[in-house]
């Protein structure tokens, strides 16, 4: 019994470690460290919403078969992000770029936590303004 | 008075904008991906053909000349449908079909052209899916207009029709034909 728990947590353990592939595609596991996070910023074309680390499609594995070839060349990884951006241009990375018409995408987060902190100052110092008990408004208890 | 009423307005401004942004996004073709080639020049290719392996289909066969590429497989049903319309398109003669098999069996993809019609001056055999890479494929059927210079003029994707062909692909081709003379 423990013998056969030992072979399925062993199990187990490999196939989480091959999640991409069916066997990992560098023995350096500093370039296989370096072929999974690729992989991750690359979008599956086929579906959108998945990277080609995530995705079963065809197309996704034969960009995952281009990028550790284009690894195996020694390209850098802007090379490889060129390569990709060439063929299926920007929307094959997952992570939009910063250009000038991305930069209201960029700083929408910035801008609405602005925008917030903004409106919650000028509601602050205007009721801090206001007198300490209120003529207008006598309270719960008054009538 | 005044000034507490423009306050009201400034919830349904901001609304306002942000129904113009729903507006614009879903009403966005998020499907179609504009392909990176349109007016750079084609990827070259070099394949074996599907009609007969041991003949090649690519890229130096059209040197000078306008083609269509057309990506398509058995496992795409788009590429069935779309099949009567290439035929007529091929048969109008404007312009040389080039078939671009993408990923496919080739026994499959030799009765598919036996069965049905070919309407291919040629269909290179891209088993491994490398040339479609090259050019920005990502889900069949896809059709490329090249010009005379070997320059990418257009591309559609999604199952062509006759409409669509004398809609975008026609004008483009006259054009670009009297310019040659």
């Amino acid at each position: 019994m423990r013998v056969l728990a030992l072979i399925l947590a062993a199990w187990l353990s490999v196939q989480s470690a091959w999640a991409i592939d069916t066997a990992p595609a560098f023995e350096d596991p500093a370039m296989q460290a370096r072929y999974e996070r690729l992989a991750r910023e690359l979008r599956c074309l086929v579906c959108r919403s998945e990277t080609i680390a995530d995705s079963n499609a065809p197309l996704a594995a034969d960009l995952r078969r281009q990028l550790r070839e284009l690894m195996q060349a020694g390209k850098s990884d802007e090379e490889i992000m060129k390569y990709m951006t060439d063929r299926y241009s920007d929307y094959v990375l997952y992570k939009p770029p910063l250009a000038p018409r991305t930069w209201l995408l960029w700083a929408a987060p910035v801008l609405f936590v602005l925008g917030g902190a903004a409106a919650a100052v000028v509601v602050i110092l205007r009721k801090s303004r206001l007198p300490e008990d209120d003529p207008v408004d006598p309270g719960l208890g008054a009538s | 008075m005044k000034t507490a009423m423009w306050r009201y307005l400034v919830p349904v401004g901001v609304f306002a904008i942000l129904i113009g942004f729903f507006v614009v996004g879903l009403n966005r073709d998020k499907e179609t991906i504009p392909s990176p080639l349109i007016g750079k020049p084609a990827p070259q290719f070099d394949l074996s053909t599907v009609e007969d392996p041991s003949r090649r289909v690519g890229s130096q066969d059209f040197a000078g000349k306008m083609y269509v590429l057309n990506v398509w497989a058995t496992w795409c049903s788009g590429c069935r449908q779309e099949h009567e319309a290439l035929l007529e398109i091929a048969s109008r003669g404007e312009v040389p079909l080039v078939g671009l098999n993408w990923k496919d069996d080739l026994d499959l993809a030799q009765r598919w052209l036996r069965e049905l019609g070919n309407p291919y001056v040629a269909s290179g055999f891209d088993v491994e899916g490398r040339v479609a890479i090259d050019w920005g494929v990502y889900g069949a059927p896809e059709t490329f207009l090249i010009d005379s210079s070997g320059k990418v003029l257009f591309k559609h994707i999604a199952p062509i029709t006759i409409e669509i062909w004398e809609r975008d692909f026609v004008p483009l081709i006259r054009a670009a034909k009297g310019e040659g003379r």
